[in-house]
């Protein structure tokens, strides 16, 4: 019989209005890396909570190296040796790395904290996982792929024999995420067992052994990796099939809606980060922007909504010159929004689903009338939302807080699309959702498109640019390089553009 | 109990209640260990919080100005502020109230409105500065606020000394036409100094609640206060936020101030030191979850605490500083709630 380092059998968590966890059971042995596959808000994540001691389960045993234990608090999980990596990091941000990484179990030496020990070992740990993290720099100034590895240090500072991954993928450059690929297939060289949760079926197909499939709260099954195949684990997580492709027709571009002329945009350091660029988005088509992050997407975001001041240049929607004007003006000329970052940006996370619905429209009719708040409108207009958009939450009562992360996802898109805006913003908008929901959010984007109205699209996968995309503009050093049909390329040429080469026929743009 | 825990609601109510409790079992150990009788202090305590009909009348004077400056600090608190200088904002809403009511001579419903307006624009202005300083250079207000705290006491002083001094450290008494003095609440409550200030405190919590739950500025003022972030995407002015909500939180506390200026003394003093009302409004906060209507029930629970503190002392010789003790437990207890869910949470395993 096989040795498993994890046994979580018939585990039940309920939430007030719902069974997040209800029967499962994961089995995991040594050495494996353990894929958990499941929809956006099927109860991965707190199944994960429930094994690293966050929460206490209902009902069900856990095992760890075939004894049955308790797990408290993840204080408990830490001794057991138990890491978790969590889908959005717990890190303090003045803090330096090695500060982060011993909060909670400080080394002292006659009272005082000894950061040069821990320094010297995290910089050890850091070379033999091939992580190459500084131990000696702030948290807010490194990178969410080097945030991420930090997250990994802490796990393996405490000893962690077994590591928890929640959506690590989801956040990264497809660069960062073959860096952390590398360093999960160390880490399982040197006996750890590693449980990865994704939504990325080609993650799975890569490196993981196992893989359990988990839906609306119910464990499907567990199945070997190397007998299946994409479409097999879709089905089994969704319940029906899925098209990785979206079906679209033909665009027919009409007048230009957005308009960017020689924008220059600083970033925090005050360095020029968008530097001359110029672009249009014309009504009824999907532009996609491809490029390698920090070519200043981020800047050239915020420089459009109004959430950044632009240094030079002028942008246009439709026309009207909306260049440092506030947010709210441009966003009442017509501008929708999905973010990068949806708990720093996208929601306000202590107001209930229904009221961050209306985060643009709460002061105007009919949510609002003389400045009253009408919220029998706002959550008859957030059940409306909720519905169309498949969020799944209790009810639109529960604060924003409380939903998966991929439900969270939808319920911003589910905001800003249907507000049907001239110029609509997508930024990562797929990000950590699941097959099925990204399959629908893309067909709600080309049907925005449809409708006339323009769409740009950002995002680091390559592969949703090409599917989605009608033009595809490649963004570096803060300029359109070169802007191609995606029908007429590849993803090597695209990698060639994004890193600064150039293509052989000139001057299509 | 499980249930319980769940029941997010139902805790937020039940801590602050449970820690009063606690707060008074506390006391009542102290008194033995210090060889006082407990029953008889108790018993002393009650009866200087709600025993007679005068207890029961100068415990609600006692709480009106408790409830404005616990609207204040809760208001600020529930915008992501932390309004420490309700205490300078209560006392120059105090003067301007005075000042008001003894400049001018005008019909008495009219002249009343117009002090205690006087006393909410003098405090909101005063709490607009620490508003303005944050928005627009980001100090943090706590400092402001401290330190303007003693430029009101100063100020305060020395203008009553200039312009409005009766003498006796006093200034000049305000007219009748101003007064909120109430010779029929305080013959029915057998001769307190009740007045009609609790109705504004009253009107004031219903305002803040109305203002934070049921409009599209309280809305953006949590949303600012939430995530500002999030808040400025949405296009929401911070900075106004910010400004807007110090001001409304002072003027809560000048109107504090109008309750002792225009109700209880119906003149100022030349304070040397500060009153203590606008600091209690952090603790009246506090207890009440700062919640509009866990706010007034704070405030007559330690405004009958303080008033009943003498007689506490008078009947049962128990030193009338214990009820500082207790109302600093009673804060330290819910200060402590996460203690108090932990401790709940392992009763109710138990209890399985
Ligand atoms: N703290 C909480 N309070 C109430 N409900 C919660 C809480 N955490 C999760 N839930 C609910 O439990 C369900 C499962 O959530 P969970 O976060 O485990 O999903 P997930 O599988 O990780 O999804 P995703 O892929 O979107 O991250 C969801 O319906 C969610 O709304
Ligand atoms: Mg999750």
């Amino acid at each position: 019989m096989q040795e498993y380092v994890i046994e979580m059998n018939n585990i039940r968590k309920e939430f007030p209005g719902i069974v997040a966890n209800d029967n499962i059971t994961l089995q995991v042995k040594k050495g494996e890396i353990h894929a958990l596959l499941g929809e956006n808000g099927a109860g991965k994540s707190t199944l994960m909570n429930v094994l690293f001691g966050l929460y206490q389960p209902e009902k069900g045993e856990i095992k760890v190296k075939g004894k049955e234990v308790k797990i408290t608090d993840p204080n408990v999980a830490n001794r057991l040796g138990i890491g978790m990596v969590h889908q959005h990091f717990m890190l303090v941000h003045n803090f330096t790395v090695t500060e982060n990484i011993i909060l909670g179990s400080e080394p002292t030496k006659g009272g005082k904290i000894n950061i040069e020990d821990a320094a010297k070992k995290v910089s050890e740990l850091s070379q033999r996982y091939g992580l190459s993290v500084d131990p000696h720099a702030k948290i807010e100034d490194i990178s969410v792929g080097m945030q991420q590895r930090v997250e990994i240090l802490k796990t393996l500072y405490r000893g962690a024999e077994i590591l928890i991954f929640d959506e690590p993928t989801a956040v990264l450059t497809p660069q960062e995420i073959k860096e952390l690929i590398q360093i999960m297939e160390k880490l399982v060289q040197e006996g750890k067992s590693i449980i990865l949760i994704t939504h990325k079926l080609k993650e799975i197909m890569e490196v993981c052994d196992r893989c359990t499939v988990i839906r609306k709260g119910k464990g499907i099954g567990t199945v070997n990796v190397s007998e299946t195949n994409p479409d097999e684990l879709a089905a089994l997580m969704v319940g029906r099939e899925v098209h990785f492709k979206v079906e679209k027709q033909q665009a027919t571009p009409k007048d230009v809606v957005l308009e960017i002329d020689q924008l220059v945009v600083h970033d925090a350091r005050d360095i020029p980060s968008v530097n001359g660029l110029d672009l249009n988005v014309r009504a009824g088509e999907i532009l996609g922007i491809a490029g390698v992050d920090g070519n200043g997407q981020t800047e050239l975001i915020e420089g459009i909504t109004g959430l950044r001041k632009v240094k030079s240049g002028s942008i246009k929607i439709n026309g009207k010159d909306v260049t440092n004007l506030p947010a709210r003006k441009i966003t009442e000329t017509g501008l929708g929004h999905i973010p990068q970052d949806r708990h720093k940006h996208g929601l306000v996370l202590d107001y209930s689903i229904g009221a961050n619905m209306v985060l643009q429209t709460y002061y105007q009719k009919p949510f609002s009338k003389s400045g009253i708040l009408n919220y029998g409108k706002i959550y008859e207009k957030a059940r409306k939302l909720i519905e169309e958009y498949d969020v799944r939450t209790p009810s639109e009562f529960t604060p924003a807080r409380a939903l998966s992360g991929g439900n969270q996802q939808k319920a911003i898109i589910a905001r800003e699309v249907d507000r049907s805006p001239d110029l609509l913003i997508a930024a990562q908008p797929t990000r950590g959702l699941d097959v099925g929901a990204i399959e629908f959010i893309h067909s709600k984007l080309i049907e925005e498109r449809d409708n006339g109205k323009a769409v740009l699209l950002i995002s680091f996968e390559l592969e949703e640019v090409m599917n989605v995309s009608d033009r595809i503009a490649v963004i570096y050093e803060g300029r359109i390089v070169d802007i191609v049909d995606p029908k007429e390329t590849s993803e090597q040429e695209l990698g060639l553009l994004m890193a600064g080469g150039k293509r052989e026929r000139e001057g299509v743009l | 109990m499980q249930n319980l825990l769940k029941n997010e609601r139902l805790f937020n109510i039940l801590v602050p209640v449970i820690s009063a409790i606690l707060g008074m079992l506390a006391g009542a150990i102290i008194m033995v260990l210090g060889n006082y009788d407990p029953v008889a202090g108790f018993e002393a305590l009650f009866s200087g919080m709600f025993g007679t009909p005068k207890a029961i009348g100068e415990t609600i004077r006692a709480a009106s100005p408790l409830i404005l400056s616990g609207l204040a600090v809760g208001f600020a608190f529930k915008t992501g502020l932390f309004n420490i200088g309700v205490e300078g904002q209560l006392l120059v809403g105090w003067l301007a109230s005075v000042w008001v009511g003894y400049a001018f001579e005008l019909p008495a419903v009219l002249h009343v409105t117009l002090s205690i307006l006087a006393a909410a624009v003098a405090g909101g202005l005063w709490g607009m500065i620490p508003g303005y300083l944050k928005a627009k250079f980001k100090v943090h207000e706590v400092i402001v606020t401290i330190m303007l705290n003693y430029v009101a006491l100063y100020v305060t002083a020395d203008l009553i000394k200039r312009y409005l001094y009766a003498g006796n450290e006093k200034s000049y008494r305000i007219h009748e036409s101003a007064s909120l003095s109430s010779p029929f609440l305080s013959q029915i409550t057998e001769g307190s100094r009740l007045h009609w200030g609790i109705m504004i405190a009253l009107i004031a919590a219903v305002i803040m609640w109305f203002i934070l739950e049921k409009t599209a500025t309280g809305y953006e003022l949590k949303s600012v206060g939430y995530n500002q972030h999030a808040s400025m995407y949405a296009g929401m002015n911070v900075s106004k936020n910010v400004i807007l909500s110090m001001t409304i939180s002072g003027a809560f506390a000048g109107m504090a101030g109008a309750m002792e200026g225009l109700g209880t003394f119906q003149n100022m003093t030349v304070l040397s030191s500060f009153t203590g009302t606008g600091f209690d409004g952090i603790a009246v906060a506090l207890l009440g979850a700062n919640n509009a209507f866990g706010i007034i029930l704070s405030s007559l629970l330690f405004g009958g605490l303080n008033t009943a503190a003498p007689q506490m002392n008078f009947d049962a010789n128990v030193p009338s500083e214990l009820i500082k003790i207790i109302i600093a437990l009673i804060i330290f207890f819910v200060a402590s709630g996460y203690i108090i869910r932990v401790i709940a949470a392992r009763f109710s395993k138990e209890g399985k």
